[in-house]
């Protein structure tokens, strides 16, 4: 029994993490841009693509750091040529956009890399157990959820010290102040985006290697990162953090006991939030309306 | 930027364009079953115009709140699909009666999109859109993993539309092109329900949330509770859109609880035009005949979707009838 729970506390650890690297991405767009992407989830598999293409010829390390690299240039295109345009028009056309967009890149995918999965190489190393009693938690398993928090730290300390990380927290309280003290908000919000596509890269290429690629493996994880960060409270990115990890370990746990309800427990969640505290658990009040 | 007609001052011809064009789309709704399947071409039949009619009416609903009160809802295919899974259900579990098949349904979808509305009334602009996407997908999760009561991923089947008995006489709803009148018929009246609420003064309340909330507030409107009157409407007539397409189809679709439906829904709107009543039945001819089409050319439909939905969004904001009223305006 013992195991068991272990076994469901590391799945929900793992899936948790998607969900918190997925979410952030999106909360960061959506709290400097006020866009829900709804590409994001091919963004990840993107990320995840471009890494199994790139794999052979940079080995699996280049692959994992060139390919979430290449995945924000890409979205930094599409936010220069495209997203750009819709900024101060009503919210329903940049949502129509991102879905068009998800639509478009879900079906290229699909022509460019065939509609069946393909597996992402590991190192050796990667593939081990990492005791025989513990034979579920490989190496990789470790070392993603070492990846992740190493990641989440890195952009906490980014937004908190650097000076970019900065605008961007200003930019999210008050973006026509921000404007006014002579920030370039346009480059601000373009750059914001990529760092958000940056995350979804580096996602989709830790997710390959656990799940394997297919032209549609960031749609299960779309509808739980907005739930987390509705969960979370919108416009928090420690309440994003917390709301991932807490329907991912939710999800995970209702596995152990009661399969069938895994996604129910997720939906009851966000219903308690919306109805107990609805500004979400970290949120501050007034940022959601 | 307003396209509401307030210009009652200035004196109007007895009958106007609006009188034209209002006689030209009950001309070629009543007609259609004559010419859609003798088009040549285009290859439509007399189905694709009772989906249309559907899907028309389900647009027409969601535009009550993206176009005449300014909520944006990325969510209605729930409503939609609650309506068609409620009027199924009804016919292949409880009764084999048409129109009971018809009120279950509508009131599943709607009930459950009023009593959600009271929980997300506060929250505005992309934090509804995403409250109202998160709880969508709820039902589909629903639909897809209770597989003994709903079917799951294959949908719920056994089950048809029955006769509707009316005392001495049976109205057979059966045949394709019966059924598209028994629609048409549905349409109008909802239709008709529709423009009534929208000129009655709650409406036209609406309309003033819509341009400038926070002026209604000062005035004294209690815009939240318009707001979830406004939503409640719209999910009871999409939920009645709902049950009729689980009686065209004689199925209920997972898909049609999927969001993606929402968004065919949304832009359905855009592309007739957001701020016109008729906007979203032109919306829908365009988008349900473009998908028949494309879908039976090329197994890529999904990028030629896509694109579209894209283009929309940069170039053809407007709309159709919304780009026409324009050009008649100025």
């Amino acid at each position: 029994m013992a195991q068991v729970i272990l076994y469901n506390v590391t799945n929900g650890l793992i899936i948790g993490t998607f969900y918190v690297l997925m979410a952030l991405g999106l909360s960061l767009i959506l709290n400097l841009s006020n866009v829900i992407n709804f590409a994001h989830g091919n963004f990840l598999a993107l990320g995840g693509y471009l890494a199994f293409t790139l794999a052979p010829a940079l080995g699996y390390w280049g692959a994992l750091l060139v390919s979430p690299v290449l995945t924000a240039v890409i979205g930094i295109a599409v936010e220069r040529l495209m997203v750009r345009r819709l900024y101060g028009r009503d919210p329903v056309y940049s949502l129509l956009f991102t879905f068009g967009l998800a639509f478009f890149m879900q079906d290229a995918a699909r022509y460019l890399w065939g509609p069946n999965g393909l597996p992402l190489g590991l190192p050796d190393a990667l593939g081990q157990p990492v005791s025989a009693d513990l034979f579920f938690i490989t190496w990789y398993r470790v070392f993603m959820v070492a990846i992740v928090i190493l990641t989440v730290i890195g952009l906490f300390v980014f937004l908190r010290r650097s000076r970019v990380g900065l605008r961007i927290r200003a930019g999210t309280l008050d973006l026509e102040t921000v404007a006014v003290l002579g920030v370039n908000v346009r480059n601000l919000r373009t750059f914001n985006f990529g760092l958000g596509c940056l995350l979804a890269g580096l996602s989709g290429v830790l997710a390959a290697g656990q799940i394997g690629l297919n032209p549609n493996m960031g749609d299960d994880l779309l509808m739980p990162s907005f739930i987390a960060i509705i969960v979370g409270g919108v416009g928090s990115l420690m309440g994003t953090l917390f709301g991932g990890l807490l329907i991912g370990m939710a999800a995970a746990l209702t596995t152990a006991v009661y399969p069938a309800a895994s996604e129910a427990v997720i939906y009851a969640i966000l219903m308690a939030v919306l109805l107990l505290r609805p500004r979400g658990l970290m949120g501050e009040e007034g940022m959601m309306s | 930027m307003s396209t509401v007609s307030l210009d009652k001052a200035k004196p109007r011809p007895a009958i106007g364009q609006n009188h034209i064009a209002l006689a030209a789309i009950w001309i070629v709704l009543l007609t259609a079953p004559f010419w859609i399947p003798r088009m040549p071409l285009l290859n439509l039949y007399t189905d694709l115009a009772s989906k249309l009619l559907v899907f028309a009416l389900a647009a027409m609903a969601l535009n009550l709140l993206l176009g005449f009160t300014g909520v944006l809802s990325f969510g209605h295919a729930a409503y939609f699909g609650l309506g068609a899974y409620g009027a199924g259900l009804t016919l292949r579990y409880l009764v084999h009666s048409t129109p009971l098949a018809m009120l279950l349904g509508t009131l599943l979808g709607g009930v459950a999109g009023t009593l959600f509305g009271l929980l997300i009334v506060r929250r505005r602009g992309v934090y509804f859109a995403m409250c109202t996407i998160a709880f969508g997908q709820l039902w589909y999760y629903l639909a897809y993993s209770w597989n003994d009561f709903t079917g799951g991923f294959d949908g719920l089947r056994d089950f048809h539309r029955e006769p509707i008995g009316l005392g001495p006489f049976t109205l057979d709803i059966g045949e394709e092109t019966r059924f598209y009148y028994f629609l048409l018929a549905i349409f109008a009246v909802a239709v008709g329900l529709m423009g009534l609420v929208l000129r009655s003064p709650f409406g036209r309340t609406l309309l003033a949330i819509r341009e400038n909330e926070r002026r209604a507030r000062f005035l004294g409107i209690p815009v939240e509770r318009h707001i979830w009157i406004s939503f409640s409407i719209s999910c009871f007539f999409t939920a009645l859109a709902g049950t009729l397409y689980a009686l065209l189809l004689n199925f209920a679709d997972p898909l049609s609880l999927h969001y993606s439906l929402s968004g065919y829904f949304v832009v359905m709107t855009v592309i007739g035009g957001m701020r016109t009543f008729w906007g979203p039945l032109i919306g829908a001819a365009v988008f349900v005949i473009l998908q028949d089409r494309i879908s039976s050319m090329t197994v890529n439909w999904m990028s030629f979707i896509g694109v579209i939905f894209m283009l929309v969004v940069l170039f053809f904001p407007r709309g159709l009838l919304g780009s026409i009223r324009r050009r008649f305006s100025t």
